[in-house]
């Protein structure tokens, strides 16, 4: 049970990419630096020409915190919660779960790639580990 | 020489007031700020009608919400004010906001007698069930919030997640350890012992602190701040009719609301947040230094944020907050830095933000009683984590 995102012109790309196995991200066609959350503006030159690309969906955990407090009776488990950074530009990145492995599996600078969880219009980007 | 440039300094604090602080407290929110509300004008030697500005952060959040049940358009109407300017609203730099707005006010020329007030009343909210205390829980079925939309979905819905994170990264990249990061709880629990309105007055030992429940790695029950039912409030005056009233003036010698990071918890500097953002451009407004601090009130909200703030605000060097905080005893009353003097929110509760203002007045104006550090005269406040950040630095006339 996860709470979805509301959909919009610009979150939409992000969050529906998994339907064809692309995590997308937005990206400035002048300056051609990647930035999230998508915006219809890009952050570092303010151009208005940018779009969401599809990425490698590989990354590596920033940092990652293990919850263990039971919010609702369904989060009663222990889940990982991390920040990961995409490999195609410092800085990229966003928040996320680690899944398929125990918590105590996860560390720091481990790396990840993208796996995608449906629910309903949503594909949520998580990651497990990489395996090579 | 930074006086006629930066005109925050023309602004004085002259009143304090607080209500009681519950866990919970029988008293409706009204009630809650109508005390501190007229402690704090009585204690300026002000009169209601005497105050024509009223402000606060975050005003009425969201329709009565219990984290700001209250907002100024209720102040002033309840106390009957001919008010020249009011303010509220969130979007602002962290719970200190309303207090950098009222001293602008004044400043400005907008108003003369500012009451900035904070009312909280999440204690009752829980224990009547009613299950409006989260913000992450507010927005329907589905998450259009700027921030949160990007954490729910992923079951963040509390940002003790993101501060663990931060946690994380502080002890991953400066070594800091989870027995440092506790001299934050234990400090503020020995302050409490020694104020009477403290929520928190059980005596806390290391070892409570490393056996308290695991909430988020690396973060415990006790990194977390106590919910209450509180208000506070402040009375700000012009500097130059201050000398004039009951309390020597509480000068705001520098404002820190810079905010150079995006709004969003996970695209922040990881290790000092938005700290640094306020800390340098409140230390650019003036000619005192860091050295200069006689008393830190900081943000607790979260364990790690006060060691950031520790930093940001150039108390410490970058990354040496957990060497600074070892032992506790730099940090302790009788320390070299007396820092969350009344428990702070971890044991004094959860006033959100002006607790720390109420309480540097208290120290700078004598009246810390058991809690009391020696002849304070400049104290430095902050608020806020993640990409919220604000800071205040008061100098006694």
């Amino acid at each position: 049970m996860r709470k979805l995102p509301l959909l919009n012109a610009e979150t939409r790309p992000f969050w529906t990419g998994g339907e064809v196995g692309e995590l997308r991200m937005h990206r400035c066609d002048d300056c051609r630096r990647y930035f999230h959350p998508p915006a219809p503006v890009c952050r570092d030159c303010t151009s208005l020409k940018v779009g969401p690309v599809p990425v490698s969906g590989r990354g590596r955990v920033l940092t990652f915190t293990i919850n263990r407090q039971a919010w609702t009776p369904e989060l009663a488990d222990p889940y990982v919660v991390a920040i990961v950074e995409l490999e195609e530009q410092e800085g990229l990145r966003f928040l996320s779960n680690i899944v398929n492995c125990p918590a105590e599996a996860v560390a720091m600078g481990m790396p990840v790639s993208v796996v995608f969880e449906r629910v309903e219009d949503v594909w949520i980007p998580l990651f497990e580990r990489a395996t090579s | 020489m930074t006086g006629a440039r930066f005109l925050e300094k023309n602004v004085a604090i002259v009143g304090i007031g607080q209500s009681e602080v519950g866990r919970p407290s029988s008293r409706s929110a009204m009630q809650l700020t109508v005390d501190a509300a007229l402690e704090a004008i009585a204690d300026a030697g002000l009169q209601p009608k005497d105050i024509d500005g009223v402000c606060s952060w975050p005003g009425d959040n969201s329709n009565g919400s219990s984290f700001s049940p209250v907002g100024p358009l209720a102040v002033l109407s309840m106390f009957g004010l001919d008010c020249n300017w009011f303010s509220g609203g969130y979007e602002a730099a962290g719970p200190l906001a309303g207090v950098m707005n009222g001293a602008m006010a004044i400043a400005s020329g907008m108003a003369n007698n500012v009451l900035v007030f904070r009312t909280i009343t999440e204690s009752s909210n829980r224990t009547s069930g009613s299950k409006d205390q989260s913000l992450a829980a507010k927005s329907g079925p589905r998450d259009g919030n700027f921030m949160w939309q990007w954490c729910t979905p992923f079951n963040v819905l509390s940002v003790v997640n993101i501060t663990a994170m931060y946690a994380a990264a502080h002890m991953d990249k400066y070594g800091t350890t989870p027995e440092q990061l506790a001299q934050i709880a234990l400090n503020a629990r020995r302050n409490a012992l020694l104020n009477p309105k403290a929520v928190m007055r059980k005596p806390m030992t290391m070892d409570d602190y490393f056996n308290s429940k695991m909430i988020s790695t690396p973060l415990r029950m006790f990194d977390c701040d106590v919910h209450c039912d509180a208000s506070t409030a402040i009375v700000l005056t012009r500097r130059d009719r201050a000398r004039d009233l009951r309390n020597p003036p509480v000068r705001i010698e520098a404002i820190g609301a810079a905010m150079n990071q995006p709004y969003l918890w996970d695209q922040v500097d990881l290790t000092a947040n938005a700290t640094a953002d306020a800390g340098n451009a409140m230390w650019a407004r003036t000619d005192f230094k860091p050295s200069d601090v006689d008393t830190a009130q900081l943000y607790d909200g979260f364990s790690i944020l006060t060691m950031m703030w520790l930093e940001g605000l150039g108390l410490c060097p970058r990354g040496g907050s957990g060497a600074f905080v070892e032992g506790g005893g730099r940090i302790a009353l009788d320390g070299a830095l007396p820092l969350n003097t009344n428990g702070g929110q971890l044991s004094g509760g959860r006033t959100h933000g002006m607790g720390y203002v109420h309480e540097a007045c208290t120290q700078l104006w004598g009246r810390g009683g058991d809690r009391q550090i020696r002849d304070p005269r400049v104290a430095v406040c902050a608020s806020g984590g993640g990409p919220l950040a604000g800071s205040l630095l008061l100098v006694k006339d």
